[in-house]
């Protein structure tokens, strides 16, 4: 069959399925415990208590196989030896930590840490505060935010077209390149280059994650209370002075989730590097050292071992995200 | 706030004029492998895509025909034809008779040749070369000369690209991975919310910090797991670990947090008298979450539709592991990663493939940004 018509005919018959599913069992609830007779009133005290179970089950049910189970799985995992059956105990993650290239990714993931939540926040705030001041704002604000809606390969290929390098005597028609030619400086195969190939890396990261900053940031700017800037204005404060020391403070709140969002994509980032290098001339990071020890070199234990790795560094978010949760519905 | 950027008009510049630069650096890269696509591979090849709309010069050669054809014409013996004879078109800009020197004369000025004929070329590639006593000889005179052709716009690259890449098939690979893996958890995602934010049981609260919680677990740590546990079911249902439904399932669970979360917060926000009401008219909360919740939320369910339709449609990673390589499973991340490996320098390809990986996102992105704008306000934790 026709793998469109397959997905067309699962979508009516998940569709279908989910219906019968809520509708059938809450019926089934009723039946069991009726609002009617003797027990009325005990039986919708019950009811009311087993609905909200019949509404989750399908959520919790799949929440646990696909996210909850893993965690556990992959701990038992980390400990056992490439044909995952000899358990090995903390064999896996003393390789782990004596291995080059495993510490070249933890460097790597951290410089990615530092450099592009900071850099994204940067443009996403400069974007912001600018767009917001210009008649074609909403217009500036689409096209910043458009690299958002491509994906990390699409980007990819997009960037290494500008990184793109030739032969000196050749006209460059990488877009860097020729700048630096026209420049009077030397072509570079930008990628080749350790350490700076990271940041031309960081750079699409960036490109993408500025227009996320932006739009969250735009929308806090716009929520402070315009009192508060024209009190400032009236003590003479200058508009630069007004951004830095009174808008700024009122928006920490927001930078912090935007800082904390990017840098949870920036611990999982793996596509860019997948597609652009590979890991290879220093610029391995944890997902595709993860992906590249399962799946390539075949050992899943260690595989593990390096995602639980990524695990260990999103908890402390993990635990901020869910604290503040926690206060917004006490 | 505009008030004070109004004041003086020096800062208006400054804000417009950085504004659009900002605007130009972030759109630049896109618009740079769109123009490519519709370039040819030739002009890819020999000039930057900037230069697209500037004609292209080429440096080419000729040969006139041989002295020994001249045709008298009055007093004297001349050699006639185009240096376009052999099908290539465009306006000579100059010419010459010495490869060391192609360029030494313009068109309309003649150059006289080595056996004494005289060479003349006009802009439509017409020349003739003039003897005053009849030539002789087999071989014509070399012409180099140099053209101007004017830019081209060619959808040849997506006709190749479409019918021989495979990237037609993967293009219905992406569809038929994403449709199913954004409605599938709105349809168990809702649900949940509507008991998360109006059943009241114990525990909700304790519920709704694991969801956020999940949030943030990267998927890497799912990856063996799960491919070991569909190995197993494959194995006794008799079918490949790989297909479509386990990356079906496999999107629904990545995604069902962001989903109950953003669901939960809107429906949260719903007015607590229009669902108390009917509650008090003896609607169950089956029938209230039918007729009234669902309807209500739908600025909501539109933002995570679009949010997992982008994630579903541009992942790479779990395509990769949950699919298999085969024309009919390939999607097309997975197929711009492969040509990227494969044709690494044939950027007309490339960039014509890259084009339509992302013409569908962005389509979905510029017609419904104001639902995607909602949702990121709503959902900012979630980690991408």
């Amino acid at each position: 069959m026709n793998p469109i018509i397959l997905a067309l005919v699962t979508v009516v018959l998940g569709v279908i399925a989910c219906v019968t599913y809520f509708f059938g069992s809450n019926w089934v609830l009723d039946r069991i415990y009726p609002d009617t007779g003797p027990n009325a009133g005990r039986n919708i005290n019950r009811a009311n208590a087993v609905r909200p179970w019949l509404f989750m089950l399908p959520a919790i049910a799949i929440l646990g196989l696909y996210l909850v189970y893993p965690v556990f799985n992959s701990i038992w995992l980390s400990m056992m030896d490439r044909s995952r059956e000899n358990f090995v105990g903390l064999e896996n993650y003393r390789w782990m930590i004596a291995d080059d290239k495993f510490q070249e990714s933890l460097f790597n993931n951290a410089m990615w840490l530092i450099i592009v939540p900071a850099m994204s926040t940067l443009f996403g705030l400069i974007a912001a505060g600018l767009t917001d001041r210009i008649w074609w704002g909403n217009i500036a604000k689409s096209l910043i935010f458009m690299p958002m809606a491509i994906s990390f390969v699409g980007a990819s290929v997009i960037w290494k077209f500008i990184y793109d390098y030739r032969g000196e005597d050749q006209t460059q028609i990488g877009l860097l390149n020729s700048i630096v030619t026209s420049l009077g400086g030397d072509p570079q195969a930008w990628i080749t280059i350790p350490f700076w190939n990271d940041i031309f890396l960081m750079v699409i990261l960036i490109w993408i994650q500025t227009g996320f900053a932006m739009v969250i940031l735009s929308a806090a700017l716009r929520g402070i209370p315009e009192e508060t800037i024209e009190a400032a204005v009236l003590d003479g404060a200058g508009p630069l002075t007004v951004f830095f020391k009174i808008k700024i403070p009122q928006i920490a709140g927001t930078i912090a989730v935007v800082w904390t969002t990017i840098t949870i994509l920036v611990l999982k980032v793996f596509d860019i590097v997948f597609a652009m290098t590979n890991g290879e001339w220093g610029t391995q990071v944890l997902a595709n050292y993860m992906y590249r020890m399962t799946f390539i070199d075949g050992h899943a234990g260690r595989g593990s071992a390096i995602a639980l790795t990524i695990m260990v560094l999103v908890i402390p978010i993990m635990i901020w995200n869910i604290r503040n949760a926690l206060k917004e519905n006490a | 706030m505009l008030g004070l950027a109004g004041k003086s008009p020096a800062l208006v510049w400054v804000v417009n004029l950085s504004a659009l630069l900002l605007v130009v650096l972030w759109t630049i890269p896109t618009f740079g492998i769109f123009v490519s696509s519709l370039r040819d591979r030739d002009a890819i090849s020999t000039s930057g895509w900037w230069t697209a709309l500037s004609a292209s010069e080429q440096s080419l050669v000729a040969r006139a025909g041989a002295p020994d054809d001249a045709q008298q014409v009055g007093g004297a013996w001349v050699v006639a034809g185009s240096v376009f004879e052999d099908g290539t078109t465009g306006d000579v800009t100059a010419f010459g008779s010495r490869a060391q020197d192609p360029t030494s004369n313009e068109p309309g000025e003649p150059l006289v040749l080595r056996d004494d004929g005289v060479l003349e070329i006009a802009v439509n590639g017409d020349y003739t070369i003039t003897y005053a006593d009849q030539p002789e000889g087999r071989r014509g005179a070399r012409i180099f000369y140099t053209t101007e052709v004017p830019p081209t716009v060619t959808t040849e690259n997506y006709e190749a690209v479409l019918s021989s890449e495979g990237v037609a098939q993967s293009f219905l690979n992406s569809l038929t991975v994403s449709i199913p893996a954004t409605i599938i958890p709105i349809l168990i995602a809702a649900f949940a919310a509507y008991a998360l934010a109006w059943m009241q049981f114990p525990g909700r609260i304790m519920l709704v910090a694991i969801i956020v919680g999940l949030l943030v677990v990267p998927l890497q740590l799912s990856l063996i797991p799960l491919l070991k546990f569909y190995g197993v079911v494959g194995e006794a249902f008799g079918v490949s670990a790989k297909g479509y439904v386990g990356i079906w399932l496999a999107h629904t669970g990545f995604g069902l947090p962001l989903a109950v979360y953003l669901l939960r917060n809107y429906m949260a926000g719903l007015p607590r008298e229009v669902i108390e009401s009917a509650r008090v008219d003896g609607a169950t909360d089956f029938g209230i979450f039918m007729r009234i919740v669902l309807p209500l939320s739908f600025p909501a369910l539109a933002s995570f539709a679009i949010f997992q339709f982008l994630w579903t449609w541009n992942d790479l990673l779990i395509a990769k592991v949950f699919l298999g390589q085969s024309d009919n499973q390939m999607v097309l991340t997975g197929r711009l990663v492969e040509l990227l490996g494969s044709r690494g320098g044939d950027w007309e390809i490339l960039t014509t493939s890259a084009f339509i990986t992302i013409i569908v996102p962005l389509v979905v992105f510029f017609s419904m940004q104001r639902y995607l704008v909602r949702g990121l306000l709503a959902g900012s934790v979630k980690g991408g």
